[in-house]
Protein backbone atom coordinates (compact mmCIF):
# COMPACT_ATOMS: atom_id res chain seq x y z
CA UNK A 1 0.00 0.00 0.00
CA UNK A 2 2.83 2.34 0.90
CA UNK A 3 4.49 1.64 -2.45
CA UNK A 4 1.26 2.21 -4.35
CA UNK A 5 0.68 5.57 -2.64
CA UNK A 6 4.25 6.67 -3.39
CA UNK A 7 3.80 5.60 -7.02
CA UNK A 8 0.50 7.46 -7.40
CA UNK A 9 1.70 10.69 -5.78
CA UNK A 10 5.14 10.73 -7.43
CA UNK A 11 3.58 9.85 -10.76
CA UNK A 12 1.00 12.62 -10.43
CA UNK A 13 3.64 15.24 -9.62
CA UNK A 14 5.69 14.22 -12.67
CA UNK A 15 2.61 13.97 -14.89
CA UNK A 16 1.72 17.58 -14.06
CA UNK A 17 5.25 18.61 -15.09
CA UNK A 18 5.01 16.76 -18.41
CA UNK A 19 1.56 18.20 -19.13
CA UNK A 20 2.78 21.71 -18.36
CA UNK A 21 5.56 21.21 -20.92
CA UNK A 22 3.23 19.71 -23.52
CA UNK A 23 0.32 22.11 -23.16
CA UNK A 24 2.11 25.43 -22.73
CA UNK A 25 4.06 27.20 -25.49
CA UNK A 26 7.06 25.07 -26.50
CA UNK A 27 9.71 27.25 -24.88
CA UNK A 28 8.84 25.95 -21.40
CA UNK A 29 11.68 23.43 -21.12
CA UNK A 30 12.48 20.64 -18.68
CA UNK A 31 14.99 23.00 -17.02
CA UNK A 32 12.18 25.47 -16.37
CA UNK A 33 10.14 22.68 -14.76
CA UNK A 34 13.11 21.81 -12.56
CA UNK A 35 13.47 25.34 -11.16
CA UNK A 36 9.71 25.88 -10.87
CA UNK A 37 9.26 22.63 -8.91
CA UNK A 38 11.99 23.48 -6.40
CA UNK A 39 10.40 26.90 -5.87
CA UNK A 40 6.85 25.57 -5.57
CA UNK A 41 8.03 22.88 -3.14
CA UNK A 42 9.69 25.51 -0.96
CA UNK A 43 6.65 27.79 -0.98
CA UNK A 44 4.20 24.97 -0.17
CA UNK A 45 6.53 23.81 2.58
CA UNK A 46 6.71 27.28 4.12
CA UNK A 47 2.91 27.27 4.48
CA UNK A 48 3.05 23.77 5.95
CA UNK A 49 1.32 22.24 2.94
CA UNK A 50 4.07 19.89 1.79
CA UNK A 51 4.52 17.80 4.94
CA UNK A 52 0.98 16.30 4.60
CA UNK A 53 1.93 15.10 1.10
CA UNK A 54 5.02 13.36 2.49
CA UNK A 55 2.99 11.82 5.33
CA UNK A 56 0.63 10.34 2.74
CA UNK A 57 2.89 9.47 -0.19
CA UNK A 58 6.36 9.15 1.35
CA UNK A 59 9.07 8.93 -1.31
CA UNK A 60 6.47 9.89 -3.93
CA UNK A 61 6.70 13.41 -2.49
CA UNK A 62 10.34 13.53 -1.37
CA UNK A 63 12.03 12.19 -4.52
CA UNK A 64 10.64 14.73 -7.07
CA UNK A 65 12.36 18.11 -7.07
CA UNK A 66 9.56 19.72 -5.10
CA UNK A 67 10.81 17.55 -2.21
CA UNK A 68 14.19 19.25 -2.51
CA UNK A 69 12.44 22.61 -2.23
CA UNK A 70 10.67 21.34 0.87
CA UNK A 71 13.99 20.32 2.46
CA UNK A 72 15.47 23.74 1.68
CA UNK A 73 12.54 25.55 3.27
CA UNK A 74 12.40 23.33 6.38
CA UNK A 75 16.19 23.66 6.79
CA UNK A 76 15.93 27.44 6.64
CA UNK A 77 13.13 27.48 9.24
CA UNK A 78 15.13 25.17 11.49
CA UNK A 79 18.24 27.35 11.00
CA UNK A 80 16.41 30.46 12.18
CA UNK A 81 15.14 28.63 15.28
CA UNK A 82 18.61 27.50 16.36
CA UNK A 83 20.94 30.20 15.04
CA UNK A 84 18.82 33.29 14.52
CA UNK A 85 18.15 35.09 11.25
CA UNK A 86 21.53 34.19 9.71
CA UNK A 87 20.51 30.55 10.05
CA UNK A 88 17.99 31.16 7.24
CA UNK A 89 20.90 31.37 4.81
CA UNK A 90 22.86 28.34 5.99
CA UNK A 91 20.01 26.16 7.24
CA UNK A 92 18.67 25.22 3.84
CA UNK A 93 22.06 24.16 2.57
CA UNK A 94 22.89 22.28 5.78
CA UNK A 95 19.63 20.32 5.57
CA UNK A 96 20.22 19.32 1.94
CA UNK A 97 23.98 18.85 2.19
CA UNK A 98 23.84 15.04 2.22
CA UNK A 99 21.79 14.95 -0.97
CA UNK A 100 23.98 17.50 -2.72
CA UNK A 101 27.18 15.69 -1.66
CA UNK A 102 25.75 12.36 -2.86
CA UNK A 103 24.96 13.93 -6.24
CA UNK A 104 28.51 15.24 -6.57
CA UNK A 105 30.16 11.96 -5.47
CA UNK A 106 28.00 9.79 -7.73
CA UNK A 107 28.54 12.24 -10.58
CA UNK A 108 32.27 11.78 -10.12
CA UNK A 109 31.96 7.99 -9.93
CA UNK A 110 29.88 7.82 -13.12
CA UNK A 111 32.11 10.27 -14.97
CA UNK A 112 35.08 8.06 -14.09
CA UNK A 113 33.57 4.89 -15.49
CA UNK A 114 31.43 6.16 -18.35
CA UNK A 115 31.89 8.65 -21.15
CA UNK A 116 28.91 10.93 -21.70
CA UNK A 117 28.70 11.96 -25.35
CA UNK A 118 25.58 14.12 -25.47
CA UNK B 1 21.86 42.59 -67.91
CA UNK B 2 22.97 39.23 -66.60
CA UNK B 3 23.05 36.81 -69.51
CA UNK B 4 22.37 33.61 -67.64
CA UNK B 5 19.91 34.89 -65.06
CA UNK B 6 16.24 34.58 -65.83
CA UNK B 7 13.69 36.58 -63.91
CA UNK B 8 14.39 37.45 -60.31
CA UNK B 9 16.26 34.44 -58.93
CA UNK B 10 16.75 31.71 -61.51
CA UNK B 11 20.01 30.76 -63.21
CA UNK B 12 20.14 28.96 -66.54
CA UNK B 13 23.34 26.99 -67.09
CA UNK B 14 24.34 27.34 -70.70
CA UNK B 15 26.94 24.56 -70.69
CA UNK B 16 24.73 22.15 -68.70
CA UNK B 17 26.87 20.58 -65.95
CA UNK B 18 26.48 16.83 -65.48
CA UNK B 19 26.21 14.91 -62.22
CA UNK B 20 28.35 11.92 -63.10
CA UNK B 21 28.68 10.05 -59.83
CA UNK B 22 26.99 9.86 -56.46
CA UNK B 23 27.26 7.81 -53.27
CA UNK B 24 25.37 7.61 -50.00
CA UNK B 25 26.36 6.40 -46.54
CA UNK B 26 23.80 6.09 -43.73
CA UNK B 27 23.31 4.80 -40.19
CA UNK B 28 21.40 1.69 -39.08
CA UNK B 29 18.13 3.59 -38.47
CA UNK B 30 18.04 4.71 -42.11
CA UNK B 31 18.73 1.17 -43.29
CA UNK B 32 15.52 0.09 -41.55
CA UNK B 33 13.66 2.85 -43.42
CA UNK B 34 11.74 2.80 -46.67
CA UNK B 35 14.86 3.10 -48.86
CA UNK B 36 16.92 0.70 -46.73
CA UNK B 37 18.49 -1.45 -49.42
CA UNK B 38 19.40 1.40 -51.78
CA UNK B 39 22.26 3.04 -49.90
CA UNK B 40 25.85 2.35 -50.86
CA UNK B 41 27.14 1.81 -47.34
CA UNK B 42 25.53 1.39 -43.91
CA UNK B 43 27.35 2.04 -40.63
CA UNK B 44 27.17 -0.76 -38.07
CA UNK B 45 26.13 1.72 -35.40
CA UNK B 46 25.96 5.50 -34.90
CA UNK B 47 29.54 5.62 -33.60
CA UNK B 48 31.07 3.66 -36.50
CA UNK B 49 33.96 2.56 -34.30
CA UNK B 50 34.83 6.12 -33.29
CA UNK B 51 34.88 7.70 -29.84
CA UNK B 52 32.49 10.53 -30.65
CA UNK B 53 29.47 11.07 -32.88
CA UNK B 54 31.21 13.99 -34.53
CA UNK B 55 34.08 11.75 -35.62
CA UNK B 56 31.59 9.18 -36.88
CA UNK B 57 29.85 11.86 -38.95
CA UNK B 58 33.13 13.03 -40.43
CA UNK B 59 34.07 9.45 -41.31
CA UNK B 60 30.71 9.02 -43.02
CA UNK B 61 31.22 12.16 -45.15
CA UNK B 62 34.69 11.05 -46.14
CA UNK B 63 33.46 7.57 -47.06
CA UNK B 64 30.76 9.06 -49.27
CA UNK B 65 33.08 11.31 -51.30
CA UNK B 66 35.65 8.52 -51.60
CA UNK B 67 32.94 6.17 -52.85
CA UNK B 68 31.67 8.71 -55.38
CA UNK B 69 35.24 9.15 -56.68
CA UNK B 70 35.86 5.41 -56.70
CA UNK B 71 32.82 4.76 -58.89
CA UNK B 72 34.51 6.85 -61.60
CA UNK B 73 37.98 5.47 -60.81
CA UNK B 74 39.10 8.93 -59.71
CA UNK B 75 41.22 10.28 -56.86
CA UNK B 76 40.70 13.41 -54.71
CA UNK B 77 43.45 15.17 -56.69
CA UNK B 78 41.22 14.93 -59.77
CA UNK B 79 38.78 17.41 -58.19
CA UNK B 80 39.18 21.09 -59.03
CA UNK B 81 37.13 22.09 -56.00
CA UNK B 82 35.40 20.44 -53.10
CA UNK B 83 32.20 22.02 -51.76
CA UNK B 84 30.78 20.64 -48.54
CA UNK B 85 28.79 21.47 -45.45
CA UNK B 86 27.14 19.94 -42.39
CA UNK B 87 25.19 21.01 -39.32
CA UNK B 88 27.94 21.19 -36.70
CA UNK B 89 29.54 24.40 -35.45
CA UNK B 90 31.86 25.95 -38.03
CA UNK B 91 30.94 23.05 -40.41
CA UNK B 92 33.69 21.05 -38.78
CA UNK B 93 32.91 17.70 -40.48
CA UNK B 94 33.33 19.32 -43.88
CA UNK B 95 36.57 21.01 -42.77
CA UNK B 96 38.10 17.74 -41.59
CA UNK B 97 36.98 15.94 -44.75
CA UNK B 98 38.52 18.63 -46.91
CA UNK B 99 41.71 18.30 -44.84
CA UNK B 100 41.84 14.63 -45.77
CA UNK B 101 41.09 15.25 -49.46
CA UNK B 102 43.65 18.04 -49.78
CA UNK B 103 41.79 19.78 -52.63
CA UNK B 104 40.76 23.45 -52.90
CA UNK B 105 37.76 23.73 -50.60
CA UNK B 106 34.76 26.00 -50.27
CA UNK B 107 32.76 25.43 -47.07
CA UNK B 108 28.99 25.80 -47.26
CA UNK B 109 26.39 26.36 -44.61
CA UNK B 110 22.78 26.16 -45.67
CA UNK B 111 21.52 23.89 -42.87
CA UNK B 112 19.37 21.22 -44.53
CA UNK B 113 19.52 23.06 -47.87
CA UNK B 114 23.30 22.50 -48.04
CA UNK B 115 23.23 19.90 -50.81
CA UNK B 116 20.97 21.98 -53.07
CA UNK B 117 23.17 25.01 -52.32
CA UNK B 118 26.26 22.95 -53.19
CA UNK B 119 24.79 21.80 -56.51
CA UNK B 120 23.86 25.43 -57.36
CA UNK B 121 27.41 26.56 -56.58
CA UNK B 122 28.97 23.68 -58.50
CA UNK B 123 26.83 24.60 -61.49
CA UNK B 124 27.94 28.24 -61.26
CA UNK B 125 31.64 27.39 -61.05
CA UNK B 126 31.48 24.89 -63.91
CA UNK B 127 29.36 27.10 -66.15
CA UNK B 128 31.70 29.98 -65.45
CA UNK B 129 34.50 27.89 -66.86
CA UNK B 130 36.47 27.80 -63.61
CA UNK B 131 36.56 24.04 -63.19
CA UNK B 132 36.05 20.72 -64.93
CA UNK B 133 35.12 18.55 -61.98
CA UNK B 134 33.72 19.43 -58.54
CA UNK B 135 32.91 17.28 -55.51
CA UNK B 136 29.88 18.19 -53.40
CA UNK B 137 29.04 16.64 -50.00
CA UNK B 138 26.50 17.18 -47.24
CA UNK B 139 26.11 15.28 -44.01
CA UNK B 140 24.15 15.15 -40.76
CA UNK B 141 24.17 12.83 -37.79
CA UNK B 142 21.19 12.31 -35.50
CA UNK B 143 23.07 12.34 -32.22
CA UNK B 144 25.55 15.12 -32.97
CA UNK B 145 22.71 17.32 -34.25
CA UNK B 146 20.44 16.67 -31.25
CA UNK B 147 23.34 17.50 -28.95
CA UNK B 148 24.08 20.74 -30.75
CA UNK B 149 20.61 22.08 -31.50
CA UNK B 150 18.38 20.73 -28.77
CA UNK B 151 18.97 19.27 -25.31
CA UNK B 152 21.69 16.81 -24.29
CA UNK B 153 20.57 13.37 -25.46
CA UNK B 154 21.25 11.85 -22.04
CA UNK B 155 18.69 14.20 -20.48
CA UNK B 156 16.02 12.10 -22.15
CA UNK B 157 13.52 14.89 -22.89
CA UNK B 158 10.34 13.78 -24.63
CA UNK B 159 10.31 14.73 -28.33
CA UNK B 160 7.12 16.61 -29.19
CA UNK B 161 4.96 15.15 -31.96
CA UNK B 162 5.94 18.00 -34.32
CA UNK B 163 9.64 17.03 -34.16
CA UNK B 164 11.51 15.41 -37.03
CA UNK B 165 14.33 12.89 -36.79
CA UNK B 166 17.71 14.14 -37.97
CA UNK B 167 19.00 11.67 -40.54
CA UNK B 168 22.35 10.00 -39.90
CA UNK B 169 23.70 10.08 -43.40
CA UNK B 170 25.99 11.68 -45.89
CA UNK B 171 25.95 11.79 -49.67
CA UNK B 172 28.50 13.07 -52.15
CA UNK B 173 28.23 13.97 -55.81
CA UNK B 174 30.65 14.64 -58.62
CA UNK B 175 29.52 17.43 -60.93
CA UNK B 176 31.44 17.69 -64.18
CA UNK B 177 31.59 19.82 -67.30
CA UNK B 178 31.16 16.78 -69.53
CA UNK B 179 30.33 13.12 -69.00
CA UNK B 180 27.46 10.74 -68.64
CA UNK B 181 24.84 11.19 -65.96
CA UNK B 182 22.16 13.61 -64.87
CA UNK B 183 21.93 17.12 -66.31
CA UNK B 184 21.82 20.16 -64.04
CA UNK B 185 19.94 22.70 -66.14
CA UNK B 186 18.67 25.44 -63.82
CA UNK B 187 18.99 26.65 -60.26
CA UNK B 188 16.78 28.99 -58.29
CA UNK B 189 18.54 30.70 -55.39
CA UNK B 190 16.19 31.22 -52.46
CA UNK B 191 15.44 34.25 -50.32
CA UNK B 192 15.28 34.15 -46.52
CA UNK B 193 11.68 33.77 -45.46
CA UNK B 194 10.86 34.16 -41.76
CA UNK B 195 7.20 34.28 -40.81
CA UNK B 196 7.95 34.45 -37.10
CA UNK B 197 8.04 30.80 -36.07
CA UNK B 198 10.57 30.17 -33.31
CA UNK B 199 9.91 26.53 -32.37
CA UNK B 200 13.09 24.55 -32.99
CA UNK B 201 11.05 21.36 -32.57
CA UNK B 202 8.78 22.23 -35.47
CA UNK B 203 10.98 23.15 -38.41
CA UNK B 204 8.63 21.86 -41.10
CA UNK B 205 6.13 24.57 -40.28
CA UNK B 206 8.86 27.23 -40.32
CA UNK B 207 10.34 26.09 -43.65
CA UNK B 208 7.18 25.48 -45.71
CA UNK B 209 6.70 29.18 -46.65
CA UNK B 210 10.35 29.37 -47.84
CA UNK B 211 9.81 26.32 -50.05
CA UNK B 212 6.61 27.88 -51.38
CA UNK B 213 8.38 31.15 -52.19
CA UNK B 214 11.16 29.44 -54.14
CA UNK B 215 8.75 27.17 -56.06
CA UNK B 216 6.52 30.09 -57.01
CA UNK B 217 9.47 32.24 -58.08
CA UNK B 218 10.94 29.35 -60.06
CA UNK B 219 7.71 28.89 -62.00
CA UNK B 220 7.37 32.63 -62.64
CA UNK B 221 11.00 33.05 -63.71
CA UNK B 222 10.92 30.18 -66.21
CA UNK B 223 7.28 30.41 -67.22
CA UNK B 224 6.85 26.81 -66.13
CA UNK B 225 4.26 25.07 -64.00
CA UNK B 226 4.09 21.93 -61.88
CA UNK B 227 3.06 20.05 -65.04
CA UNK B 228 6.55 20.51 -66.49
CA UNK B 229 8.02 18.22 -63.84
CA UNK B 230 7.64 14.51 -63.17
CA UNK B 231 8.38 15.17 -59.52
CA UNK B 232 8.76 18.23 -57.33
CA UNK B 233 10.52 17.18 -54.18
CA UNK B 234 11.32 19.24 -51.09
CA UNK B 235 14.21 18.40 -48.76
CA UNK B 236 12.91 17.86 -45.27
CA UNK B 237 9.59 19.55 -44.57
CA UNK B 238 8.31 16.35 -42.98
CA UNK B 239 4.65 15.36 -42.79
CA UNK B 240 3.47 18.57 -41.14
CA UNK B 241 5.53 20.93 -43.30
CA UNK B 242 4.50 19.04 -46.42
CA UNK B 243 0.82 19.36 -45.61
CA UNK B 244 1.30 23.09 -44.92
CA UNK B 245 3.04 23.45 -48.28
CA UNK B 246 0.11 21.67 -49.94
CA UNK B 247 -2.27 24.18 -48.36
CA UNK B 248 -0.14 27.09 -49.56
CA UNK B 249 0.00 25.60 -53.08
CA UNK B 250 -3.76 25.17 -53.09
CA UNK B 251 -4.19 28.86 -52.28
CA UNK B 252 -2.10 29.70 -55.34
CA UNK B 253 -4.04 27.24 -57.49
CA UNK B 254 -1.07 24.90 -57.93
CA UNK B 255 -1.85 21.18 -58.00
CA UNK B 256 0.27 19.22 -55.51
CA UNK B 257 -0.21 15.76 -57.06
CA UNK B 258 3.42 15.33 -58.09
CA UNK B 259 4.88 16.84 -54.90
CA UNK B 260 6.75 14.78 -52.35
CA UNK B 261 9.25 15.30 -49.54
CA UNK B 262 12.52 13.47 -48.80
CA UNK B 263 11.76 13.62 -45.06
CA UNK B 264 8.61 11.58 -45.68
CA UNK B 265 10.27 9.18 -48.13
CA UNK B 266 13.25 8.09 -46.03
CA UNK B 267 11.66 6.40 -43.00
CA UNK B 268 8.86 3.91 -42.50
CA UNK B 269 5.82 5.20 -40.61
CA UNK B 270 6.37 2.67 -37.80
CA UNK B 271 9.85 4.03 -36.97
CA UNK B 272 8.46 6.55 -34.48
CA UNK B 273 10.23 9.52 -36.01
CA UNK B 274 7.04 11.59 -35.59
CA UNK B 275 7.08 13.96 -38.61
CA UNK B 276 9.77 12.15 -40.65
CA UNK B 277 13.41 12.88 -41.43
CA UNK B 278 15.42 16.10 -41.49
CA UNK B 279 19.02 17.31 -41.65
CA UNK B 280 21.50 17.90 -44.47
CA UNK B 281 21.83 14.16 -44.87
CA UNK B 282 18.10 13.65 -45.47
CA UNK B 283 17.69 15.19 -48.91
CA UNK B 284 21.30 14.32 -49.81
CA UNK B 285 20.92 10.56 -49.35
CA UNK B 286 17.38 10.36 -50.74
CA UNK B 287 18.52 12.09 -53.94
CA UNK B 288 21.56 9.84 -54.27
CA UNK B 289 19.94 6.54 -53.35
CA UNK B 290 16.52 6.96 -54.88
CA UNK B 291 15.67 10.00 -57.04
CA UNK B 292 18.79 10.09 -59.20
CA UNK B 293 18.46 6.37 -59.88
CA UNK B 294 14.94 7.02 -61.17
CA UNK B 295 16.21 9.81 -63.42
CA UNK B 296 18.93 7.46 -64.62
CA UNK B 297 16.47 4.70 -65.44
CA UNK B 298 14.22 7.13 -67.30
CA UNK B 299 11.32 6.78 -64.86
CA UNK B 300 11.60 10.52 -64.33
CA UNK B 301 12.57 12.86 -67.15
CA UNK B 302 12.81 16.07 -65.18
CA UNK B 303 12.54 16.82 -61.47
CA UNK B 304 12.68 19.95 -59.33
CA UNK B 305 14.74 19.31 -56.21
CA UNK B 306 14.29 21.89 -53.46
CA UNK B 307 16.64 21.88 -50.47
CA UNK B 308 14.94 23.48 -47.46
CA UNK B 309 17.01 24.93 -44.64
CA UNK B 310 16.11 26.30 -41.22
CA UNK B 311 19.02 28.64 -40.55
CA UNK B 312 18.69 28.81 -36.79
CA UNK B 313 21.56 28.60 -34.33
CA UNK B 314 21.45 27.19 -30.79
CA UNK B 315 22.15 30.69 -29.48
CA UNK B 316 19.34 32.30 -31.49
CA UNK B 317 16.98 29.66 -30.11
CA UNK B 318 18.06 30.38 -26.52
CA UNK B 319 17.56 34.09 -27.09
CA UNK B 320 14.04 33.46 -28.40
CA UNK B 321 14.74 34.60 -31.96
CA UNK B 322 12.58 33.48 -34.87
CA UNK B 323 13.89 31.04 -37.50
CA UNK B 324 15.16 32.40 -40.83
CA UNK B 325 14.41 29.80 -43.51
CA UNK B 326 15.65 29.31 -47.04
CA UNK B 327 15.00 27.04 -50.01
CA UNK B 328 17.23 26.53 -53.03
CA UNK B 329 15.96 24.64 -56.07
CA UNK B 330 17.79 22.80 -58.84
CA UNK B 331 16.33 21.29 -62.00
CA UNK B 332 17.67 17.82 -62.77
CA UNK B 333 17.03 16.10 -66.11
CA UNK B 334 17.88 12.67 -67.40
CA UNK B 335 20.22 12.79 -70.36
Amino acid sequence: MELLKAFVLGGLICLIGQLVMDLTPFNFSSADILVTYVTIGAILSAFGLYQPLIDWGGAGATVPLSGFGHSLAQGAIEGVKTRGLLGALGGGLAATSTGVAVAIVFGLVFATFTQPKG
Amino acid sequence: MAEKKIGRQTLQFSSTPIITSWASVVGPMEEKGALGDKFDLVLTDNLAGEKTWEKAEQKMMQYSIELALEKQSLLPKDLDFYLAGDLLNQIICANFTARALNTPFIGLYGACSTLAEGLCMAGLILDGGFAERIGVSASSHHDSAEKQYRTPTELGDQRPMTAQWTVTGSASYLVEKTGNGIMLTHATIGRIIDLGSSNAQNLGEAMAPAAMDTIKTHFEDLGRSEKDYDLIVTGDLGLLGHSILKELLKEKGISSDNFNDCGIMIYNPDQDTHMGGSGCGCSAVVLAAHLIERLQSGQYQRILFIGTGALLSPLSTFQGETIPCIAHAVVLESK
